[in-house]
């Protein structure tokens, strides 16, 4: 990108969770994959791997390819849980390839919706730093690849939806008073004219658990990159600033300061805790750091826990199938152990 | 917030529908949304299914033309309209006419201002690099910048020049 921008506001870790950059992208000669026999995907699962790991580029190396029907029903999952992949992507995986750097900052679906699908994630709010990876990864296999692009239409998809850049940029967003506050429907509105959707935490379909929601772009056609991200920055901006004065008004509430103390004191003491409801104490607890009710728990690790504690991620990191009771037990260890150590500061006043 | 048809899940989905000129707004769910007919982006109008890819058949059935299919995937405009997937990129040829109210419709669009892939011919280039430097011009004058909306100008009338050189 040749116009480096500032994020306007600095540190926005209490709202902005990670960032996300997508590049759909299909290969000339081959059929979109709805109209590809499951040969005929093998060979364009060959063609792209070779594309990447025989590049000449330093980064070819650090890739690693992955056949998705090989994995286990848990690694499958687990690798939506960690968003490395989409949930559409492990829902027949015949065919099906992934390419991911050993960082897992990189990950490249071969065969979902579109031949390649090409993802960059980084942490917090940093739209052009995870841009410039994605079109450097992108540029790297146009170089190889003869790309469906049309003049008028751009990058051609499978979808129409996704015509023109192909890009769809997102951030995870953590807006537990917006949501409280139910101002979450008109937002979802207002968005929708302004070409941006907001979505559950694991894209499209998906309910927001614990308060976390994934908001991108809808538009990619007659908009360039730079132009949607700057777009989508913006609004971005406007809702973290909704959000914080939300909170603020919230945090005062005795209702909420009880039910933010409750949840982790839950979460410190519980035996056994299931997925949903340890996502919403999770997110009552960070919206209890974001308040300053708890000192030295940084969001970084109730962040890692958000997707540690989801099930495949939970056995996967075990190394074991787990039944339902089992999981919830482990899990309950898990969150416990990683807040342990911090305690409530006695500094801390209650508004009376 | 609640879908509005079953109540149970989130509603991801807002729709809005002007009957005999009253408008009306819902929240769905995605299965509430597919179940009604909002799945596709294709489908342009109302709860009525049946009645929309009937009149979408009677364009191509009802007239007795062979009907159009691509020669390198073999899909119809009708296989698209009703899968909501095109079937491949000479499909976007093939079918541009077709498609084009929909991309409209989707987008509010229809022309590529974004990166290009290095097959783009170089007059799709010069284009593109026309529309983003008036974009930028028009930026710079609104932030009253005026010496770079100066420099974007030249740069603007040069490449205009070339380009009508070369036409």
């Amino acid at each position: 990108m040749s116009e480096k921008k500032f994020d306007t506001l600095n540190d926005v870790s209490d709202v902005v969770i990670s960032t996300r950059i997508r590049f759909a992208r299909n290969l000339r000669e081959y059929p979109f994959p709805c109209r590809l026999s499951d040969e005929k995907k093998r060979k364009v699962a060959a063609v792209v791997k070779s594309a990447v790991l025989d590049g000449h580029s330093a980064i070819s190396s650090r890739f690693e390819y992955i056949q998705m029907s090989e994995l286990t029903q848990e690694e499958a999952v687990s690798l939506v849980e960690r968003h490395l992949v989409s949930p559409e992507f492990i829902s027949d995986r015949q065919g099906r390839g992934l390419l991911l750097l050993d960082d897992e900052s990189v990950s490249i679906m071969i065969n979902e919706e579109d031949h390649i699908r090409i993802q960059v994630i980084s942490a917090g709010m940093n739209l052009d730093g995870t841009y410039d990876l994605a079109d450097k990864i992108d540029t790297l296999l146009d170089e190889q690849l003869q790309f469906a692009f049309n003049d008028k239409l751009g990058y051609l998809t499978q979808c129409p939806t996704n015509i023109g850049t192909g890009m769809r940029a997102s951030l995870m967003l953590h807006l537990p008073a917006l949501k409280e506050s139910g101002a979450m429907g008109k937002i979802s509105s207002s968005l929708s004219k302004l070409g941006l959707v907001i979505r559950g935490m694991y894209g499209e379909g998906t309910e927001p658990k614990g308060a976390i929601y994934q908001l991108s772009n809808q538009v990619t056609l007659g908009i360039s990159e730079q132009e949607a991200i700057n777009n989508l920055r913006d609004i971005a901006n406007q809702l973290i600033t909704q959000e914080r004065a939300a909170r603020e008004t919230l945090s005062k509430n005795i209702t909420v300061q009880d039910r933010i103390y409750r949840s982790y004191g839950i979460l410190q003491y519980s035996k056994l805790l299931s997925n949903d409801e340890c996502m919403q104490l999770l997110s009552n607890v960070r919206f209890g750091v974001e308040a300053g009710f708890f000192q030295g728990i940084s969001f970084d690790r109730i962040n890692r826990l958000f997707i540690e504690a989801q099930p495949a991620t939970l056995m996967k990191n075990i190394g074991k199938k787990l039944t339902p009771q089992e999981r919830d037990r482990i899990r309950a260890e898990l969150v416990r152990s990683t807040l342990m150590q911090p305690q409530v500061p006695s500094s801390h006043r209650l508004e009376e | 917030m609640l879908c509005q048809s079953c109540g149970k899940r989130q509603a991801t989905t807002h729709i809005k529908t002007i009957l005999n000129g009253e408008l009306k707004e819902y929240d769905l769910c995605p299965e509430c949304a597919q179940k009604m007919g909002y799945g596709s982006f294709f489908g342009n109008i109302g709860f009525d299914l049946d009645h929309l890819f009937g009149s979408f058949m009677d364009s191509f059935t009802g007239t007795a033309r062979p009907q159009k299919r691509c020669q390198c995937c073999g899909s119809s405009f009708e296989d698209i309209a009703k899968s909501g997937k095109v079937g491949c990129a000479k499909c976007y040829e093939v079918f541009y006419e077709e498609l084009l109210p929909s991309v409209q419709r989707i987008h509010g669009r229809t022309s590529h201002t974004g990166k290009l892939a290095h097959s783009a011919g170089t007059q799709v280039r010069a284009r593109n690099e026309l529309i983003k430097l008036r974009a930028e011009l028009e930026r710079a004058v609104k932030a009253q910048e005026f010496e770079k909306a100066a420099e974007l100008r030249d740069r603007i009338k040069e490449l205009e020049k070339t380009n009508a050189d070369n036409a």
